[in-house]
């Protein structure tokens, strides 16, 4: 039953999940406020649909979007929109347009909202639309439109739908209390996204560090009884929870470079997603809400919080016990792949599977750390997930070189932070791959906008060059009727 | 008979080194690097503002002038020392600072149309070189801002000044990123 990672390297890292593992999910009141960034971490964002005093119920869609990397927005509390507002936010760049909801108390729900009975008689291509209008978005950490890789699985005939509850980050265990508390949604779910994927067989696959959500999945799998639906152990190996990665260890097939995992056959989708799925299917519920990790040295009682989306963050804290000691960073995601949030006031994200609250302790070696020049110890090739070679990427990456960069393969690197991780020289390696991914983006950009100019440039010289000739001709024209012979040529000229 | 032999041997040797000296010299003559293709390959490395700054009337006749050696390659203030670098690497020159007698690098900006000010005269409409102004007579006027290339162009032309420069509106350049668990 137990697979083997199967990806070049890796590195089994120190865990510290018991911090907030110990606990049951803690359910979160309903805040005062919630703050919804319209860009929920992917970069994309949607467009209001409602105007500021609006009053909306639970489940009130507040902002639609036909971008495939967006997703729609519902209110995930009854209350009234007081603001719509350029804020601080968790997304790239640190600010987004945010939809702001003061809650009235009450429990009104959306008349919208009412259960799918049906939904093992929709196609699955009305599956998908009606995911997408529900919002369903990776929860693994993407926050991707879940509609958006389903339409890329059926047009790839993807036969594999991979539920991934590998969650290999050191700090997070939120879906690992998930599949413990939930189990049965987390099947069902798996069961609607396999149909709408046209997927025929579903694997399940969770780190062997899990053993109580292991046998609850194992569990609910025994009551459904479906051949095409397994679960796998995989080895607990960080990265292994990466959509590449964990598709080599569960189907021995490697994603093309540049490629999706569709390319390789498979659909990756995370449990939580699927746990959504099922709610969406059993109340008609769009997705309001999601379970966090909140830990770190820097909070009194780290634990699992299922909380609406656009919870400020420190309302969040403060059910985890409030801060604790001296935090000095906050962090969305882990402390491997995790970024600095700006403030505690950002609302929560679909996207966002932890806070972490970062002390000296946590972080501090790293904060200390003074980087120093390259000694070719290799370690960082030794543990690249991707296959790549860090230190060569790290000398293009300072010289800037775009072409070296990409035949080094820079665009297949995931981000996972392991060479930095590993680095005897502290040489922040991650992040100045990062840079590189968006200069060469910006790059790119730059060449297309200069050829667009080009071509705009030489068809406006042809317009202003043909218009200039007819010109000419016309005076051409004029001026040989006005000297027909036996005309005086001045009174023509006039 | 030894010292024939190497008597003979040098001198076809000889014969052999003179004759295919002359061959590639003229080989050389006439595979010259193709005039045309050094322009367009200049041209490629102008970053296509089109602003005229170098005294030329758009990138390719700047290309077309460094080509054939008539401008030095340092005269084009929105390339910046970037692409004096790109130009020197191309043409095996030794890279020199931007000139500043051509103006000097600016961030990156592009044209805003006053709506409530423009009289609707047209007469930025012509003098846009990547047509990136929508407009007819008695209509106000705007800038694709996509296709604005900030080069200022437009602006004399306005009679009642109504033009300005607006820093690029931050795009979101994003790349796919796909997280552990
Ligand atoms: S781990 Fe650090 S020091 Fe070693 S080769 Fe890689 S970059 Fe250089
Ligand atoms: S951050 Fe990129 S280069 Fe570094 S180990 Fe991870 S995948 Fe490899
Ligand atoms: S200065 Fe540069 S951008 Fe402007 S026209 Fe000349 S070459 Fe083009
Ligand atoms: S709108 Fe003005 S600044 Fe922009 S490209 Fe046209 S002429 Fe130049
Ligand atoms: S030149 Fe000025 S006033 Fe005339 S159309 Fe253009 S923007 Fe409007």
């Amino acid at each position: 039953m137990a697979a083997r990672s199967r990806f070049p390297a890796g590195l089994a890292l120190d865990t510290h999940k018991q911090q907030a593992c110990g606990t049951p999910i803690v359910e979160l009141a309903l805040p005062a406020q919630v703050v919804l960034a319209l860009d929920q971490g992917t970069g994309y964002g949607a467009e209001p649909v409602v105007a500021v005093g609006a009053a909306v119920a639970m489940g009130t869609l507040v902002a639609r979007t036909d971008h495939p990397f967006a997703s729609a927005l519902h209110a995930p509390l009854a209350g009234t929109v007081v603001a719509i507002e350029t804020r601080a936010a968790a997304v790239a760049g640190g600010r987004s347009v945010c939809i702001v909801i003061a809650g009235d108390g009450s429990d009104r729900v959306d008349d919208g909202v009412t259960p799918v009975p049906d939904a093992d008689a929709l196609s699955p291509d009305e599956l998908a639309q009606r995911l997408r209008a529900a919002g369903i978005a990776g929860l693994g950490g993407a926050g991707f439109p879940t509609a958006t890789k389903l339409a890329s699985a059926r047009d790839r005939r993807a036969q594999t739908l991979l539920l991934n509850g590998a969650e290999c980050e050191p700090w997070i265990c939120c879906d690992d209390a998930l599949m413990r508390s939930a189990a049965d949604d987390v099947v069902l779910g798996a069961l609607i996204l396999r149909r709408a994927a046209g997927a025929v067989r579903c694997v399940i696959a969770i780190e062997d560090d899990k053993p109580a959500a292991i046998a609850a999945v194992t569990g609910a799998i025994g009551r459904r009884r479906d051949d095409a639906l397994t679960l796998e152990v995989i080895p607990a190996v960080y990265p292994q929870g990466a959509e590449r990665q964990l598709v080599t260890t569960v189907t021995g097939v490697e994603v093309p470079s540049g490629g999706l995992p569709a390319d390789a056959g498979v659909i990756c989708q995370n449990v939580a997603t699927a746990a959504a799925v099922a709610r969406w299917a059993t109340s008609g519920e769009p997705l309001l809400s999601r379970v966090v990790t909140v830990t770190g040295s820097g909070v009194e009682r780290p634990c699992n919080v299922r909380a609406p989306i656009g919870t400020p963050l420190a309302a969040l804290i403060a059910a985890s016990g409030g801060y604790r000691g001296t935090p000095l960073r906050l962090i969305a995601g882990g402390s491997m792949t995790g970024r600095a949030l700006p403030s505690d006031e950002v609302g929560l994200t679909k996207a966002m599977n932890c806070v972490f609250v970062a002390t000296r302790d946590d972080i501090g070696a790293r904060l200390g750390a003074v980087e120093l020049p390259c000694i070719r110890c290799g370690d960082c090739a030794s543990v690249c997930p991707a296959g790549l070679l860090p230190q060569q990427l790290h000398r293009a990456a300072l010289a800037d070189a775009h072409d070296a960069l990409r035949d080094l393969g820079v665009r297949d690197c995931i981000d996972c932070g392991l060479c930095d991780y590993v680095c005897p020289s502290q040489i922040p390696l991650a992040d100045r791959f990062r840079d590189a991914k968006r200069r060469l983006d910006e790059a790119a950009a730059t060449a297309q906008k200069a050829a667009d100019a080009r071509q705009r440039h030489e068809l406006h010289m042809r317009r202003l060059q043909e218009a200039a000739t007819a010109e000419h001709r016309a005076f051409e024209d004029v001026r040989r009727r006005v000297r027909q012979p036996g005309d005086d040529p001045t009174d023509g000229a006039d | 008979m030894s010292t024939d032999a190497v008597v003979m041997a040098v001198l076809v040797a000889a014969a052999l080194a003179v004759t295919l000296g002359v061959a590639l010299g003229w080989a050389a003559s006439r595979i010259e690097p193709d005039a045309d293709s050094l322009v367009e390959r200049i041209d490629a490395l102008l970053p296509q503002t089109q602003c005229g700054q170098c005294r030329y009337p758009g990138c390719r006749p700047y290309a077309a002038a460094i080509a054939a050696g008539a401008a030095e390659i340092d005269r084009c203030p929105p390339g910046g020392a970037a692409t004096v670098r790109a130009l020197a690497a191309l043409l095996d020159r030794p890279p020199r600072p931007l000139d500043p007698a051509f103006g000097g690098p600016k961030p990156a900006r592009v044209a805003w149309i006053d709506e409530e000010r423009c009289i609707g005269c047209a007469r930025c409409l012509p003098a846009c070189p990547v047509d990136a102004i929508v407009g007819a007579p008695r209509q106000m006027h705007t800038v694709i801002a996509a296709q604005c290339t900030g080069c200022e162009l437009c602006l004399p032309p306005c009679p009642v000044d109504c033009i300005e420069l607006r820093p690029v509106p931050a795009v979101s350049l994003r790349y796919r990123q796909p997280r552990a668990a």
